[in-house]
């Protein structure tokens, strides 16, 4: 059962892939009718590959449940993932209400990298310790990833806002804003690919060193050591000597992988700027041209209308019903509960300007990019580097 | 103050910016504006537009102010982010002040001197909270009352300038009697509410989403009084409580008169043979714990509460108390949120130090030590002193930190026949100390057996209910205001010709292709998005 699941990951992970290619063939081939509303022959089939692929996942998400006896949604990997396979259902929705499959050529590569980045961490099934044996696992977890979801497609909808309003003849604030957006997904390709490429290789190095409590332990790299860690001794022969050792509060094997994953996102950034010659946004700019600028600020906003209650119930109510249960209180101020109320005050305050303050167009477009931010943060971040009750990285 | 009267005979309070009734324009500044109007709030009368005096209005025209209420949330929510750098006072075991010094250095202790440790119990954090309260409740009534007079005032015919400024016009010169007709029918299959006044029509749908936001503002208060609510003494109930295996013991804050009984506490790991599914997770973790669960019974007592007495007990209910699985009785709620191993017995024997010949074995109750422990043949054992918790405290003296057998320690009296003086022998964990010159005896250590302790957390939370209502409610507001769209379309005749505007408060999208389906089959001209139209000239499209 678990190997039919990973299967059927990877059947939807390639079919994401190609549905790319068509999406942006449904684009070019569009030129000539710009008023023309409807989609073409190569959108079509780019949607049927999303629906078949989601399909593909959704089976994989059923096949690792009954493998598992409970929800996949567990886990880094397994949330990740339910978190990318949310993202495309939120597309294909959002696609029969406004029909552009534009927002499918910047919905879809983020969601690949979101599943990509996912199964970068193990893909073991895991059990469940005791407060996660609950009903209310699936429940808030899947309801708040649905939500943050659908708040994505309002980032993939300000994103194509930006890309089409932002003058890219001269260089300015925006434009290197938007670049640095673009440099950052990329950077997260930079991490599978570095990651990718080391496991491959079967790379391994191990440490000895004193922890801030002058412990001896040991730590096992999976990456060349560029930060070493406090007062660390290589065990590994042939092993890559550390170009800095990081004091013991750091850590260093958490700090190597950015570093990497910097690395690798700069040198694909060089690779691509090198062959376009110009911005990434820049270059983006002919695929948007046909679209208005009123109508996908609307599905930015209306993306944002819909996410946020599902969001409100799964991400904030849900979690405190059975945080009430689990853990005799329904809200403890735990950093991932504190990254979910600022998540909800910020699209709060993002509904509140554009309510009253008129702050439409490129400003709320601009705050929908920052609201994936803090969403990709307290998915990253938190569970990474803040541990916590939900901290899955342990 | 004066009310202002339109030319259509409506009488609108002061300050209002468009007639209730027919949405001409009284405002003189807006009056020869081209621009497309302002629709929020139906341009009404809203207090804190109109009146800045007393120094009531100037409060209330501050807590009225959207951007007031948006610098609160932002506010709010920067200062949560510093929350979560390092872990709470709640999530530390070790006094504060020793804790983030220890751990993060100087950064540590400038966190804790700052009093971002606990950050969000700080007077300040409340104070935000408590603002944005106050917020909500002024923002709301400032527009919810003028909005709800305006939009029940409002009459069907329009006047022209109202009209011609909405975002969604268009102008049909020659309409066809016979259409009217057909867009009635088309409008009430889609829905609509449609108002008739001399030939003019209304349209309206969806007016009841205008409220959600209002509701969820309702339900955030309520949300917030339930919050507050727990510091009203006795709506609140937070307390500890560990019982032994074996042991009964008074639940707090219930007047003693539940007890609770722990027969078991276990403790269950996964099994990765049994459980293969999770082999290698397991593998890769060393252990994963699958269940923490004390056997309890419930005790209710019925004798009256006297002093000294040894209660009466009444059995309630058995019940397996595991996470998630809390007992509940009478408003209270019993969760299952740690454990602890405690020493129950140590056990010695007497021995010769040099043939090891042993006399017979002590067994000590740790909790209950007896005086004297009688081997038989002339040997038995005295404790002479007993330390639980074992310390030498500053005067070098051995004493006892307290009263739980963390680290026992022991002065044993050794009585053999073969002595005239029994040995004294001070034996502690890993040590022992013979103060009064070499001894033959000794008291050989043998094993130690222990117990298990559950740790519950008692809770009852009278104000549940109440943040529960507020919860709902919320959720209720935010769907009408997110998930419905208040659509207006207006479609009148003005100088032979026919006038159709439309407005929505969201989703134009939507709107549009709607006023698309309800003007088929008709003559009439689609209106325009002018607001669009606007933009694509400034696009250069």
């Amino acid at each position: 059962m678990a190997t039919i699941s990973s299967n059927l990951l990877f059947i939807a992970f390639i079919l994401y892939l190609i549905s790319i290619l068509f999406y942006g063939g449904s684009i070019k081939s569009k030129n000539d009718s710009s008023e023309k509303q409807g989609t073409n022959t190569w959108g079509k089939i780019a949607v049927l590959l999303t629906i078949v692929g989601f399909v593909s996942q959704l089976g994989y998400f059923i096949t690792r449940w009954i493998a598992a006896g409970h929800a996949p949604v567990s886990n880094m990997f397994e949330f990740t993932t339910f978190f990318g396979m949310a993202l495309v259902g939120a597309f294909i929705v959002i696609y029969f209400i406004y029909r552009t499959t534009l927002l499918g050529l910047f919905t879809m590569p983020v969601a690949i990298l979101v599943i990509a980045y996912a199964s970068m961490f193990p893909r073991e099934i895991t059990p469940l310790i005791p407060a996660l044996q609950s009903y209310w696992l699936h429940i808030h977890v899947t309801t708040a990833a649905m939500g943050e979801a659908i708040l994505a497609i309002s980032f993939a909808a300000g994103l194509i806002y930006l890309v089409k309003a932002i003058d890219q003849t001269k260089a300015s604030k925006q434009t290197f804003w938007l670049e640095v957006v673009m440099f950052s997904l990329v950077t997260v390709l930079g991490f599978v690919a570095v990651s990718s490429i080391f496991s491959s290789m079967g790379y391994h190095e191990k440490f000895n060193w004193v922890d801030k409590h002058d412990n001896q332990v040991t730590v096992e790299y999976t990456m060349p050591a560029i930060t070493g860690p406090h007062e660390g001794k290589l065990l590994t022969t042939n092993g890559f000597k550390p170009l800095v050792e990081m004091p013991a509060f750091i850590n260093a094997k958490k700090s190597n992988t950015v570093i990497w994953s910097l690395i690798g996102g700069l040198i694909l950034y060089g690779l691509i700027r090198s062959v376009l010659r110009r911005r990434i946004a820049a270059a983006l700019k002919p695929l948007v041209k046909n679209i208005k600028l009123d109508f996908v600020d609307e599905i930015s906003y209306r993306s944002v209308l819909i996410g946020f209650p599902v969001f409100t119930l799964g991400a904030l109510i849900f979690a405190m019903i059975w945080a009430q249960m689990a853990w005799s209180r329904f809200w403890g101020w735990d950093p991932k509960e504190v990254w979910a109320l600022i998540t909800w005050l910020f699209y709060a305050a993002f509904l509140h300007l554009r309510l009253s303050k008129g702050w439409h167009g490129e400003k709320s477009a601009w705050l929908a990019v920052i609201g994936f931010v803090i969403i990709m943060f307290n998915l990253v971040a938190v569970n990474l580097v803040i541990a916590g009750l939900h901290s899955y990285a342990g | 103050m004066k009310d202002v009267k339109c030319e259509c005979g409506h009488v609108n309070p002061h300050g209002t910016v468009l007639c209730e009734a027919c949405g001409k324009v009284l405002d003189e500044q807006e009056k020869n504006n081209k621009e497309l109007l302002d629709m929020r709030y139906e341009g009404s009368a809203r207090r804190s537009q109109t009146y800045n005096k007393t120094i009531i209005d100037k409060i209330w025209n501050f807590f009225s102010s959207v951007k007031v209420g948006i610098w609160l949330i932002v506010i709010t929510l920067l200062t949560s982010t510093l929350g979560t750098i390092l872990p709470q006072e709640m999530y530390i075991n070790l006094p504060p002040d020793v804790y983030y010094e220890q751990e993060y250095g100087w950064f540590g202790k400038l966190y804790y001197q700052l009093g971002l440790h606990d950050l969000y119990g700080s007077w300040w954090y409340l104070l935000l909270i408590a603002m944005i309260g106050i917020s909500l409740v002024i923002c709301s009534l400032d527009r919810v009352v003028p909005l709800y007079k305006a939009l029940k005032a409002q009459r069907v015919t329009r006047h022209e300038g109202f009209l011609n400024r909405q975002r969604i016009f268009g102008v049909t010169e020659h309409p066809e009697e016979k259409d009217l007709a057909v867009i009635k029918n088309h409008l009430h299959e889609r829905r609509y509410r449609v108002r008739e006044e001399n030939g003019d029509l209304l349209a309206e749908k969806g007016r009841f989403s205008r409220w959600g936001p209002y509701v969820n503002h309702v339900g955030l208060i309520i949300f917030l009084i339930g919050a507050m609510l727990r510091f009203i003494p006795g709506f609140y109930v937070n307390e500890d409580l560990w019982v032994k295996e074996g042991e009964t013991a008074v639940v707090p804050e219930t007047g003693e008169k539940y007890y609770l009984k722990n027969n078991q506490f276990i403790l269950q790991h996964y099994d990765k043979n049994k459980d293969k599914t999770f082999e290698k997770a397991i593998e890769q973790a060393g252990s994963v714990v699958k269940n923490y669960q004390s056997n309890v019974v419930l005790y209710e007592r019925v004798s009256k509460n006297l002093p000294g007495e040894k209660p009466e007990l009444k059995k309630l209910k058995e019940y397996k108390i595991k996470v998630n699985h809390p007992l509940d009785f009478n408003g209270y709620s019993v969760f299952q949120s740690s454990f602890r191993s405690e020493l129950k017995t140590m056990s010695f024997v007497l021995a010769n130090k040099k043939t090891g010949e042993s006399f017979g074995a002590v067994n000590i109750d740790l909790e209950d030590p007896k005086a004297t422990y009688n081997l038989g043949h002339g040997y038995s054992v005295k404790i002479l002193n007993y330390f639980p918790d074992f310390e030498f405290d500053k005067n070098g003296e051995p004493s006892t930190k307290s009263r739980l057998p963390n680290n026992p320690a022991f002065v044993f009296s050794m009585t053999t026949p073969d002595k005239s003086k029994p040995e004294t022998s001070f034996v502690a964990i890993k040590q022992t100390i013979e103060p009064f010159g070499e001894n033959t005896y000794k008291m050989a250590f043998q094993g130690i057996e222990t117990k298990n302790v559950s740790g519950f957390t008692v809770r009852k939370d009278s104000s549940l209910w109440v943040i529960i209502l507020g919860g709902i409610i919320f959720m209720i507001g935010v769907m009408q205001g997110a998930y419905w769209n208040h659509r207006r379309i207006w479609v009148q005749n003005k100088n032979g010709q026919v006038w159709i505007a439309a407005h929505t408060n969201k989703n134009w999208y939507g709107l549009k292709r709607e006023i698309e389906t309800v003007l088929l089959d008709t003559k009439l001209v689609i209106p325009e998005d002018q607001q669009q139209k606007e933009n694509l000239e400034k696009e250069g499209v």
